[in-house]
């Protein structure tokens, strides 16, 4: 209890009360991170089971009965009869799924990385900040993007279905190391000339434990903030490939991949199989990055 | 000068060499080339006798020095999927993609600068307002959803602009244009809005922070004490300063359209180079894909080169730096 109390007191808490924008985007996130985890109990109907479409239900506008079965769907359905408001649910599980796996890969690899050049120093150093440099002159949608070709190149064309999702996650993940690994080094070596890491040396402290108990706990703020625009950041990327058609097949839609659908029947005027799925993205990105943005602020000391 | 010149060029025939290597182990390592480039009825000794003339029983290194000496010549090979030499098929794109890049670069810079100006000036009024809020939407939406968005409204709803394609081209000097018909032009417009507006908001951004910034300076504040007209202070001395970060940046921006290119050309079936290359990722169609990687890197590796090269020109604190550092 008396943690709670603590807590609700902190600096953090405080602006995050005070800031109507952050507490709106909280909520969004949460009920749809909340929305996607419970899909399977929550979901009317299951998108991926062949056996309960009906193909005659295809194209049901929303709200309204479909003119052969009768049948009413509350965001309609698409050309195959999907119910539009299920698959956006199991959608938006997959492109978080996608989203935070990348987000943790990235942020894992980047912190190895940067705590590995910022305490080694030397050649270590220069290389992996050379490397980090060249990387950082591309746009993080394109090295996605090359590293997600290349890799599928590289599979058996019997598994490349199967293993979309997760090269997928690896190439958004590879593309946004860079972030983490230059913040986490700038601090490692701040840090580790610094009185109380030299004496935790000179006792014979390992390494390792010197690094994870004295430096990383220095650095989580910033990676915080990266990581939850990073968050942002990736949906939005799994979403450009998937809408591309280079993503997630088409079996497990994300909901890059239902916008990639929805826009073939904009013509016919089948307006709602993209409308939803496009503003479930929307809304989704917006309220990550309107809650890393508040996240950086609050966090930033020279704007107290 | 010579020795920072010579580092940076060294790191950009690395940087090639190593997105060469990369092409070059998707060439030679993913499925066989042998098998993707004979019929089912070839014996296992021709097959051998072709591998032997391809030079696949050659030593990597040799192989990838053969394959390094061929990129620099041009030659990809024939795409999988369209046979057809690889150059040629990127050759006869490219118009198209720098057309549209071209374009939407030009809209992004004077829009941008136009209404950073503009907003910087009237700060408190409720267009400026408006104009700011739209671009933090815009900044914030996905490419190709704005492409949806744009597609929705001005070629369904509105049926003004055709939503895919180039329209009517003609040829003039072996350059397929599409600027000199009116179907070409109109066809331009909904991809170069979708493809500039994000680098828009940018420069729109970076103009107004940068023109904030010299209002407040002391020679602002003598010109106006001169007496000289808004236009002249306005025009004459402060933009012209807040020019040289804007050209900067977008110089370096040259390369995210190219990369953004790829979505714009999907979204509006453009058919440029990064259309090609999405396609040549769904059918895995290795020299396409290869060919693609070394372009986009030798572009970028030119357009940092030349950045680099201007800041060493342009900012004499650079070069002092320099030689106190090293």
């Amino acid at each position: 209890m008396n943690r709670i109390a603590r807590a609700w007191d902190s600096d953090i808490a405080w602006s995050f009360r005070h800031s109507p924008v952050a507490v709106v985007a909280a909520v969004v996130s949460l009920g749809m991170i909340l929305a996607a985890i419970l899909a399977p109990w929550i979901a009317p109907h299951d998108p991926f089971n062949p056996a309960s479409l009906n193909l005659m239900d295809g194209f049901t506008p929303p709200g309204q009965p479909n003119a052969f079965t009768g049948n009413s769907y509350l965001l309609g359905t698409d050309d195959q009869g999907r119910d539009i408001l299920s698959t956006i649910l199991y959608g938006t599980r997959i492109s978080l799924f996608v989203g935070l796996s990348a987000v943790l890969f990235a942020m894992v690899l980047g912190i190895s990385l940067g705590l590995l050049a910022g305490w080694k120093g030397g050649w270590v150093d220069s290389l992996l900040m050379r490397i980090a440099d060249v990387q950082l002159t591309f746009p993080a949608i394109l090295i996605a993007l090359l590293i997600f070709g290349v890799a599928r190149g590289f599979i058996p064309p019997g598994s490349r279905e199967q293993m979309a999702i997760w090269v997928l996650i690896i190439s958004i993940g590879l593309s946004e190391w860079v972030n983490y690994a230059r913040v986490v080094r700038g601090a490692a070596m701040v840090e580790k000339n610094k009185e109380y890491v030299q004496a935790a040396r000179v006792i014979g402290v390992h390494p390792v434990r010197i690094v994870a108990r004295h430096i990383l706990p220095n650095v989580m703020g910033p990676v915080l903030v990266i990581a939850t625009i990073g968050l942002a950041l990736a949906i939005i990327a799994e979403a450009t490939l998937s809408f591309l058609g280079v993503g997630v097949p088409a079996t497990q839609p994300s909901l890059g991949t239902m916008i990639r659908i929805g826009q073939k029947f904009l013509f016919s005027g089948e307006w709602w199989i993209l409308l939803f799925p496009a503003l479930t993205l929307l809304a989704l990105a917006l309220s990550v990055n309107l809650l890393g943005d508040w996240l950086r602020d609050a966090l930033n000391p020279r704007l107290r | 000068m010579f020795a920072f010149i010579l580092r940076r060029l060294v790191q950009s025939a690395i940087v090639m060499l190593v997105v060469a290597l990369v092409s070059f182990s998707l060439f030679r390592f993913v499925g066989d080339p042998v098998a993707s480039m004979v019929g089912q009825e070839t014996t296992l000794a021709e097959r051998e006798a072709l591998r032997e003339s391809l030079g696949l029983n050659d030593p990597i290194l040799v192989q990838f020095g053969r394959f390094v000496g061929r990129a620099l010549q041009g030659d990809f090979g024939i795409s999988y999927r369209l046979q057809q030499p690889v150059m040629e098929l990127i050759l006869s794109r490219l118009p198209a993609t720098l057309e549209l890049a071209l374009v939407s670069g030009i809209v992004a810079f004077a829009l941008g600068i136009t209404l950073g100006v503009y907003t910087a000036l009237n700060r408190r009024g409720w267009l400026s307002n408006f104009i700011m809020t739209a671009s933090l939407i815009g900044v914030s939406l996905p490419t190709f959803l704005i492409g949806i968005l744009l597609i929705w409204i001005f070629a369904v709803e509105l049926q003004w602009l055709p939503s895919f394609g180039r329209g009517e081209t003609v040829e003039v000097w072996g350059w397929k244009t599409g600027l000199l018909t009116p179907s070409g032009r109109a066809s331009l417009v909904l991809p170069a809005i979708t493809l500039g507006l994000y680098q828009m908001t940018l420069i729109m951004r970076l103009v107004r922070a940068e023109m904030l910034e010299v209002l407040r300076a002391d020679y602002i504040k003598f010109a106006r004490a001169r007496g000289l007209t808004n236009r002249a202070v306005h025009f004459g001395h402060a933009l012209k300063n807040t020019l040289v970060p804007v050209i900067t940046i977008t110089g370096l921006q040259l390369g995210s359209i190219i990369a953004f290119s790829i979505i714009t050309e999907t979204v509006f079936q453009w058919p440029g180079v990064g259309a090609l290359f999405i396609n040549s990722v769904q059918f895995v169609d290795v020299p396409v894909m290869a060919a693609y990687l070394m372009l986009i890197a030798l572009v970028f590796v030119i357009i940092n080169l030349t950045v680099d090269l201007l800041y060493y020109a342009v900012d004499p604190r650079l070069r002092v730096d320099r030689a106190a550092g090293h």
